[in-house]
């Protein structure tokens, strides 16, 4: 772990720094939540240990808060974990090989690990910024719920602090460099304009699957190509 | 309230699914040798998908639009970062944006 962090660097280190604490934060919103709506508060920190996705732990708690069936609970989660599966193929030579690699890699998998991993376009240095950040988002992300869970009421509202822009921005800064490939592009606009559609009418998860659509333009007009320099706001 | 080892259990199945998500590429990597032309897919799948989570998380809550704070933060930290901005300055100004305008009373 300690060599890892030095052979990052002070760029992704700082990057990860403040990726870490906001993640914190809205992990300490989501075990205050957890907690507010009278489930056990046990349950947000298994969840988040076993789980660890944001996105779907908050539906779980938010569809048996609500007096929800467990099932539709666990199926909604699912279907919004469901991107995982392309995630895995795109970062699996950075998750490395040997099955305990592949296991615990695999576990620390998030929407921002996979981004900045594809922020990076060194093969061996890929390798170096997943695990750093899978590992670094996992020790804040639950460190951040037990705040929550048994600090209580630490953070009210996220949303005063404006946090619930703070994740798709991060986001917008990762995926920029690839989006400037007009491939990659045509294939991405495509994929959300698809996606925003689909929210009005489908179940939270199944709109981002759809966009997966998008990917078909990538085939029929072109071939996608890494950005030319793979550089951009990331190192 | 749903019991406790209900609770657990459905919290187990929704860990091992999504365990299962994940570690179906990597896992399968070992037979199935792609193609580059298969693997630069991938990596434009992971963008594609990654954008649209983008937009969905700007611009909606629930089955509806988000309000004008959340998307017009996002705008800012997409317009920081297309000007290649430091990172920290992308993420604290979409907070402070949709900060900035909830303090002033609009959604």
């Amino acid at each position: 772990m300690r060599s890892i962090w030095r052979t990052l660097g002070p760029v992704w280190r700082r990057h990860i720094a403040l990726l870490c604490l906001a993640d914190a934060v809205v992990g300490a919103s989501f075990g205050a939540l957890a907690m507010g709506s009278g489930l056990p508060g046990w349950l947000p920190v298994l969840l988040s240990l076993v789980v660890f996705a944001g996105a779907a732990q908050f539906m779980f708690v938010g569809i048996l808060a609500a007096g929800g069936n467990p099932f539709a609970a666990v199926a909604a989660g699912l279907l919004v974990n469901a991107r995982h599966l392309p995630f895995g193929f795109a970062v699996r030579e950075a998750i490395g090989h040997g099955w305990l690699r592949r296991l615990v890699g695999s576990h620390l998998m998030a929407d921002e690990t996979v981004a900045f991993t594809l922020a990076e376009a060194d093969p061996a240095r890929r390798r170096v910024v997943y695990w750093a950040t899978g590992m670094a988002l996992f020790v804040c992300w639950n460190l951040g719920v037990l705040l929550g869970v048994y600090g209580g009421t630490v953070v009210h509202d996220t949303d005063a602090l404006g946090l619930d822009a703070a994740f798709p921005a991060v986001l917008v800064a990762v995926v920029l460099p690839a989006l400037r490939d007009p491939v990659t592009r045509r294939a991405a606009l495509v994929g959300a304009a698809v996606a925003l559609a689909a929210t009005t009418v489908l179940p939270a998860g199944l709109p981002v699957l759809l966009a997966l659509v998008g990917v078909l333009f990538a085939v029929r007009w072109g071939r996608a190509k890494p950005s030319p320099d793979g550089s951009g706001v990331l190192p | 309230m749903t019991s406790t080892p209900t609770l657990v259990l459905a919290a187990l199945v929704l860990a091992v699914g999504t365990l299962a998500f994940r570690l179906a590429g990597p896992a399968l990597s070992s037979r199935v040798e792609l193609s580059a032309e298969v693997g630069r897919l991938m990596s434009t799948a992971a963008v594609v998908l990654l954008t649209a989570l983008v937009a969905v998380t700007a611009l909606t809550q629930g089955h509806g639009f988000a309000g004008v704070a959340r998307p017009a933060g996002v705008g800012v930290a997409a317009l920081l970062a297309w000007r290649r901005a430091p990172f920290v300055l992308v993420v604290l100004g979409a907070a402070a944006t949709a900060a900035g305008l909830r303090l002033l009373g609009l959604p």
